[in-house]
């Protein structure tokens, strides 16, 4: 037992690159990639949600691919590249056609699903610029808002498309 | 939750000594979309988690002489992406695509949703009405097993101490062959089949089906695999006749549980409709493959 509790001191020494910056940090192999990005890095814009990958909320890219950060262990993320909603916005600030787009079309009330759906509908840009409305739909199912009734979140995401596509 | 270790072999044989050498409990860990939730509500605190994504062996789709073969890490979002098994197999895709959200697919592995056992497991169905054959290592070598026999229980399967699915084998197909999967959910996305019905058939030049199988989700302990089903189809053109008795087939394996998802009643009526509704599609299917693979 004794044993075991001394292990338990040891953190895992992780490097990873988010949102373009090298960042390592220590993190326990229980830990969440959520709970790493949130309570070790500070970076509080991915929200936790279910816990359980049912909302969404957490959602993020690890090398390219979206995934729910709840079930993505910290020690797994050695090595990838990380992208979350801080990295959306451009150096200066100015917001990234799906962030303006959500301002403009009310797509959000309470905000905890928005940085959740803002990189999933990247995601879903980056794979399909020219979705369907039902494609965006079904692309964004594992995205769960209490608040909007999502009317406004998918006018929002189709009309980044278009600017996207015409700029 | 604290005192986990983690490891993240790059060979099965490291993985292998890891996970039975593992006095400690050991958890395998490949998607994590059910391990990971385990963890988190506290129901598991294993001391070592063993990290099967980094073996090459378990994240490779590739074509060889026999079949496709897909790594047991491989991800429901890679696979998506893999035009060539997407063309080949669209009936395992049918289940594949049901499972969960896009984020989920990102991780979840069609080996942990077999391994996991769950009866009501999208993917299991067409794995197994396609005749995919599990390639299984352990401490005392290697072993072919079909993916029927693998789900035991709900959460248990049959492996024994130490063993790992390292593989998955989908046969070779022949001409005119197609397959699909449907299920019935509440919602049309993000929900738990009551009852999967899965098929793969194939029609020899003349049009009369020469080899069938079919599986059935939700409706008992584990998948089934029904064979009575499939050899209804047999010998026939797959018309009124053969479907019906597809159909009864269908409905007398099942032993479905009576739940809030589901009466025992509706489940049985609801996997003969199904089983009728995918042969339809896998023979469309069927009669647009002409290549054989």
């Amino acid at each position: 037992m004794k044993r075991t509790m001394k292990r338990t001191m040891k953190k895992t020494h992780v490097s990873t690159v988010i949102n373009g910056d090298e960042i390592d940090f220590l993190c326990d192999p229980s830990q969440t990639l959520l709970d790493v990005l949130r309570d070790e890095l500070q970076m509080t814009g991915t929200k936790e949600g279910c816990g359980t990958g049912d909302c969404g909320a957490c959602s993020v890219t690890v090398d390219g691919v979206l995934v729910c950060s709840c079930l993505v262990l910290g020690v797994e993320a050695e090595g990838a590249e990380i992208q979350t909603v801080e990295g959306m916005a451009g150096p200066d600030g100015d917001l990234h056609p799906l962030q303006r787009k959500f301002v403009e079309h009310v797509a959000l009330q309470c905000g905890i699903c928005t940085p959740g759906l803002l990189i999933a509908a990247r995601s879903l840009l980056a794979n399909n610029p020219d979705p369907s409305e039902q494609e965006v739909r079904f692309g964004l199912a594992g995205n769960l808002c209490r608040c909007t009734g999502y009317h406004n979140i998918i006018k929002a995401v189709l009309d980044a498309a278009a600017e996207m596509r015409s700029a | 939750m604290n005192n986990t270790q983690y490891k993240a072999p790059a060979s099965v044989e490291k993985a292998i000594e890891l996970f039975s050498g593992a006095e400690i409990g050991g958890k395998l860990l490949a998607g994590g979309t059910d391990l990971l939730v385990q963890m988190h509500s506290d129901m598991i605190a294993p001391a070592l988690l063993i990290d099967l994504k980094k073996i090459p062996q378990l994240r490779a789709i590739e074509k060889e002489a026999d079949g496709y073969r897909i790594g047991a890490a491989v991800s429901g979002v890679e696979l998506m992406n893999h035009t060539g098994f997407c063309t080949t197999w669209p009936g395992v895709m049918d289940g594949v695509k049901l499972i969960g959200s896009l984020q989920v697919k990102g991780r979840a592995s069609v080996g942990g949703n077999i391994c996991n056992a769950s009866p009501a497991a999208d993917s299991v169905p067409p794995m197994i009405a396609a005749g995919a054959l599990a390639t299984v290592v352990g401490p005392d070598g290697a072993r072919i097993v079909p993916v029927e026999d693998i789900g035991v229980a709900p959460g248990r399967n049959s492996l024994q101490q130490g063993e790992i699915v390292v593989s998955f084998l989908l046969p070779n197909q022949l001409a005119g062959s197609g397959g699909a999967y449907q299920r019935f959910t509440p919602r049309t996305e993000m929900d738990i089949a009551v009852v999967g019905v899965a098929v793969n058939l194939t029609l020899d030049k003349a049009g009369i089906c020469s080899h069938a199988r079919v599986a059935v989700g939700a409706v008992a302990e584990k998948v089934l695999l029904v064979k009575q089903a499939g050899d209804a189809l047999i010998g026939t053109r797959v018309q009124d006749d053969a479907t019906d008795n597809l159909v009864t087939a269908v409905r007398a394996a099942c032993r479905p549980i009576d739940d809030k998802r589901g009466t025992r009643e509706f489940r049985v009526q609801v996997a003969g409709v199904l089983a009728r509704r995918v042969v339809a599609t896998a023979l469309e299917r069927a009669k647009g493959s002409g290549q054989n693979p």
